[in-house]
């Protein structure tokens, strides 16, 4: 990616550490990171090797031991509806229907109620959930509940959505009509996508850039713009390569530290 | 196209409910003769050790039952008691539903507080455990002196019953929110005072409504306590006089309403559970 100014987020020698049980455990050290507007990034690496951390300082739920998190050069203070997150675990309220959880964000804002209505309309048919307005997150499946957590965010004119291992509890044919979705969604609406996972190929077949992470202490390795043409094919020459060289980058510290 | 599939696919999951009275139909006609199994045989039973016996000290159930027509609709023994059920009843219900009533005033309020404000949390917290296992019981002699014999020291053991399930199980539900859901509402943004109205309450609800079944059940438990001390009227007036009285059919109707009304009154309120509390898993 070229260094262009401005980029809607950045990272500037970023470290975590937290206290666990007396101990001091160093959860990200010394990272930096540029993202820039309407950018598709993956986060990806070991277990215990900072991109949850990483994530939710952006998200601005944890603030960095050292170092700056900008968002358009502006310090992050906390968390806002311009950074949205989407949880593993979906993070829904409940006693919501599918309608009222997409509608607590513009509703907590102050919209409009006949805005907040139209709102609600838009996403709940753009994930698909137009026969499922009025169920309660219990009678979901998981992957209608993490269209749930993604149109939440959306709806709330989020400009930077985190996504946190998001279609890691879903099986494959779910994830992987999620996955292209999620592309149409970024492809149309410019979003910006911070997007954490375990999968090589998901990182490859939906980034631009992948960056990769290393543990104890967790930090960044190195970055890798993917270049491959949209939509990607997941069996195609290049894209086996590269699966080939990230599986290797990855290994090399596996090696050294059980994951 | 996908989206349909998969809509389609977990269409079962959602209409569920609709196929359930089917499968349940024996379930349903079952549990209420499995239900009945267990009294009838000890409805045999105490017929059997009791019917026809000279001196026993307990009636056979055919004698409560006519005691119990007696207290309820009057014209067999025309005594104190005939035709009186609906004056201790109603004494005994309004004592209940007063008590409960104003427990659950104080004590939802103020376990809200406990729970989300640490400073209200340090002050009263452990004043309130130590209260906490001392028997409602033993509060009887102090009522007496503070509220004096009769109906209002009743009413305070009513309220002071209901009020500790209702309290603990209100700070429960608050200080186990799902922090998630915090930052759920925080990164949508919905922040302090607002997650107190848009997370807290609603989420804690379910434990909210737990506590106040609970204390319903002990406001049912205490009355008669309460009430058998000084109180004219009332389900346990009417067991303590019967007692002395030597009427323990009459004993033995109370206890059968109070039974039968403290069970309607849990129904009414898990009822009430059910309607408020459709979207969680735990009572719909
Ligand atoms: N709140 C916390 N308190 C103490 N330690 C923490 C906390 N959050 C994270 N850590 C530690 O920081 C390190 C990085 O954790 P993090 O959750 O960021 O890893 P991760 O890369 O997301 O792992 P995974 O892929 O398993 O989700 C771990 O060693 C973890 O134990
Ligand atoms: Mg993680």
């Amino acid at each position: 990616m070229p260094d262009t100014p401005n980029p809607i987020l950045e990272l500037r020698g970023v470290s975590k550490q937290f206290e666990l049980q007396g101990q001091r455990v160093e959860a990200l050290r010394d990272a930096h990171l540029r993202v820039h507007k309407g950018e598709f990034v993956c986060l990806i690496g070991a277990s215990g090797c900072g991109k949850s951390t990483l994530l939710r300082i952006v998200a601005g739920f944890e603030s960095p031991t050292v170092g700056e998190a900008l968002m358009w050069g502006m310090p992050i203070a906390g968390p806002g509806p311009e950074r949205g997150m989407v949880f593993q675990d979906y993070g829904l309220f409940p006693w919501l229907t599918v309608r009222g959880n997409i509608a607590f964000g513009p509703q907590s804002r102050g919209r409009p109620a006949a805005e907040v209505k139209d709102t609600v309309e838009r996403f709940i048919s753009l994930v698909g959930l137009q026969r499922f307005a009025d169920a309660y997150p219990h009678q979901l499946s998981g992957g209608m509940k993490q269209r749930v957590a993604i149109a939440r965010v959306l709806a709330n004119d989020a400009e930077v959505v985190l996504m946190d291992e998001p279609f890691g509890a879903l099986d494959a044919m779910t994830r992987e009509r999620l996955q292209d979705e999620l592309l149409e969604i970024w492809q149309r609406t410019g979003l910006t996508v911070l997007f954490v996972t375990h999968s090589i190929e998901e990182a490859i077949f939906l980034a631009d850039r992948i960056v990769v992470m290393s543990p104890s202490p967790g930090r960044i390795e190195s970055e890798t713009a993917v270049l491959l043409p949209r939509p990607r094919d997941v069996v195609a020459a290049d894209f086996n390569d590269m699966r080939g060289r990230l599986s290797q980058q990855l290994h090399s510290h596996h090696g050294r530290k059980a994951a | 196209m996908s989206l349909l599939l998969e809509a389609g696919r977990a269409a079962p999951a959602a209409a569920e409910p609709a196929s359930k009275p089917r499968a349940g139909l024996l379930a349903r006609l079952g549990n209420p003769l499995l239900a009945i199994i267990f009294p009838l045989g000890v409805l045999a039973i105490w017929h059997f050790f009791t019917y026809g016996q000279k001196y026993s000290l307990i009636p056979p159930p055919s004698e409560v039952a006519v005691a119990l027509y007696d207290l309820t609709f009057g014209g067999i023994f025309d005594d104190a008691f005939s035709r009186t059920l609906h004056v201790h009843l109603l004494a005994s219900l309004s004592r209940v539903y007063g008590g409960f009533a104003i427990a659950a005033a104080v004590a939802i309020p103020l376990g809200l507080l406990i729970g989300r404000v640490a400073v209200v949390r340090r002050v009263l917290d452990p004043t309130l455990q130590v209260l906490r296992p001392i028997p409602v019981t033993a509060w009887l002699p102090l009522a007496m002196i503070m509220f004096g014999l009769g109906p209002r020291s009743a009413f305070f053991l009513v309220c002071l019953g209901a009020f500790y399930p209702i309290l603990v199980n209100t700070i429960f539900g608050v200080r186990s929110v799902d922090p998630r859901l915090f930052e759920a509402a925080s990164m949508l943004g919905c922040q302090d005072t607002a997650q107190f109205y848009r997370v807290v309450l609603p989420a804690s609800l379910p434990a909210i409504f737990t506590g106040l079944r609970l204390g319903l059940g002990f406001a049912w438990v205490v009355i008669v306590v309460g009430e058998m001390t000084g109180v004219q009227t009332g389900l346990g007036a009417i067991i303590m006089e019967a007692r002395q009285l030597s009427r323990t059919e009459i004993v033995i109707c109370g206890m059968i309403v109070i039974g039968i009304a403290g069970f309607i009154s849990d129904r009414l309120v898990m009822l009430l559970g059910k309607r408020l509390l459709r979207w969680s898993p735990n009572f719909a």
